[in-house]
């Protein structure tokens, strides 16, 4: 990962070590659900989070007192942190960075509820800091203790992939020896639901099915997802697992449309080249996509477009978790980026779940209908935010 | 409504909001310091019980309640 440009050229950081995971998806709770969740069956139904108790985490009061999303968040550190083991940091050189795309908005949408029916006396006054969108990210630094940056970044379904890459770069700058890099979503709300129906953002079908011809929309997920990022050094000091390399990440705009990605996808391509330039890897040393994919018609074929462009006709294998995660908009990029982390434990690249039927115009080498094994290399890990926020992290094995 | 009765209704609204067994919810508790109570709770218990009892409670009327004595003096004073 590189810091920027000084005299001699390009400066390194410190090598980032990915050392703890923690999620929760539509699969359930904890990373063995996820994979088995990833190697099955798409779940019937809505894409929530079964078996959530977050008084496995929280008092009765502190789960009173935060929005789902804040819950997720407060879950997926622990859990990240509790994998990690041991972290021996100095809590003034430990950062908390987790982002979300809406934050607490089923908190506002009952609190408007109240305002509506009862009147502007009766809203209560934990709805700002429910709803805030940094509510995730103070709950986990408060927990914890720790002094260091405590941060959220706000670009819808770039939001996970961003938060990582910032988290990383404070390790990998020294500023910290420690930093939680995630995001987490619960906009499944009634509001938010019409919302992405209405936009038709949805698919009507009730099918995510990325890259294949007959996609028709994404399929609304919730969840989080974290990582453990320590300086390679320090995790090594203290013996810790190492499940890889956070190698490297990008972000660029394209600057084009507020929800349609720019056709073609140069925005997301020149993000993909950026981010592999940081870690210091050629394309064709790259082993593996962990696709956006969507299973909208735009974005899809943007991203095939973006990916053609950057690796010709020999890109690496190329998967869509969310043919079974459904799509976690913020969440999106750090439940992948735990996914990712699972495919190089497993050295096996899950399915893209619903992928049947190609599409002509779409030239990837889509990992379908089972898992593939593969010799864990360089991973590219995708994600693309309404917005045109485009945010690719690079996840090495160790 | 007897004086015990309203006060097991001052300690239902106090229970779901503060989240406390409801035998910490004694005349004598401190909000602060036996009920983990911040403001913010103060607020949501005050607006719970304006909505329990049908009564209004001016924030001024707030100031140097620190027990739930104190403030079921408060709100029972005007039923």
């Amino acid at each position: 990962m590189l810091l920027g440009i000084g005299p001699e050229g390009p400066v390194a950081g410190r090598r980032v070590a990915i050392t703890g995971v923690g999620v929760v998806s539509c699969c359930g709770v904890g990373t063995e659900a996820l994979w088995s969740g990833l190697n099955g069956m798409p779940p019937s139904g809505e894409r929530r989070v079964p078996g959530f108790d977050p008084e496995q985490w929280l008092s009765s009061k502190e789960t009173r007192q935060l929005d789902r999303f804040a819950q997720f968040s407060v879950a997926v550190a622990d859990m990240a942190l509790a994998d990690a083991g041991t972290l021996d940091a100095d809590p003034g050189r430990s950062a908390v960075i987790m982002g979300t795309g809406v934050g607490g908005l089923g908190t506002l949408e009952t609190q408007i509820e109240v305002f509506v029916e009862k009147g502007a006396r009766r809203v209560s006054p934990r709805l700002v800091p429910m709803m805030m969108s940094n509510a995730g990210a103070a709950a986990v630094s408060i927990r914890l203790g720790w002094h260091g940056p405590s941060e959220t970044i706000i670009t819808a379904c770039a939001a996970g992939a961003h938060s990582i890459g910032h988290a990383a770069r404070l390790v990998a700058s020294g500023r910290c020896d420690v930093a939680l890099g995630g995001a987490a979503e619960a906009g499944m709300t009634p509001v938010g639901m019409a919302a992405f129906a209405n936009m038709t953002a949805l698919s009507t079908s009730g099918n995510s099915r990325p890259f294949d011809i007959r996609r028709d929309g994404f399929v609304i997920t919730e969840g989080a997802g974290a990582l453990v990022l320590e300086a390679w050094d320090h995790a090594v000091a203290r013996g810790a697992r190492i499940y890889g390399e956070l190698a490297g990440s990008a972000s660029t705009a394209d600057a084009h449309h507020i929800t349609a990605p720019i056709p073609g996808g140069s925005g997301a391509a020149a993000c993909m080249t950026l981010a592999m330039e940081d870690a210091g890897v050629s394309a064709d040393q790259i082993g593996h996509i962990n696709a956006h994919g969507t299973s909208t018609p735009l974005n899809d074929k943007a991203e095939a477009d973006a990916i053609t462009k950057v690796f010709g006709a020999s890109a690496p294998p190329v998967t869509s978790t969310k043919g079974i995660t459904g799509h976690g908009l913020g969440a999106s990029g750090a439940i992948e980026a735990v996914a990712v982390v699972l495919s190089i434990q497993h050295a096996l690249i899950p399915p893209t779940s619903g992928y049947e039927q190609p599409d002509p115009d779409i030239h990837l080498d889509v990992v379908a209908p089972t898992a593939r094994p593969w010799d864990p290399a360089p991973v590219l890990s995708n994600s693309f935010g309404f917005g045109g926020h485009n945010g690719c992290l690079v996840i090495s094995p160790a | 409504m007897s004086d015990d009765e309203t006060f097991d209704k001052f300690k239902e609204c106090a229970v779901e909001v503060l989240q406390v067994p409801a035998d910490k919810v004694t005349r004598e508790a401190r909000f602060a310091e036996d009920l983990d109570a911040d403001s913010l709770d103060l607020v949501e218990l005050v607006m719970a019980l304006e909505e329990s009892f049908d009564v209004s409670v001016e924030e001024t009327e707030l100031e140097g309640i620190e027990t739930i004595g104190q403030a079921f003096d408060l709100i029972s004073a005007k039923l």
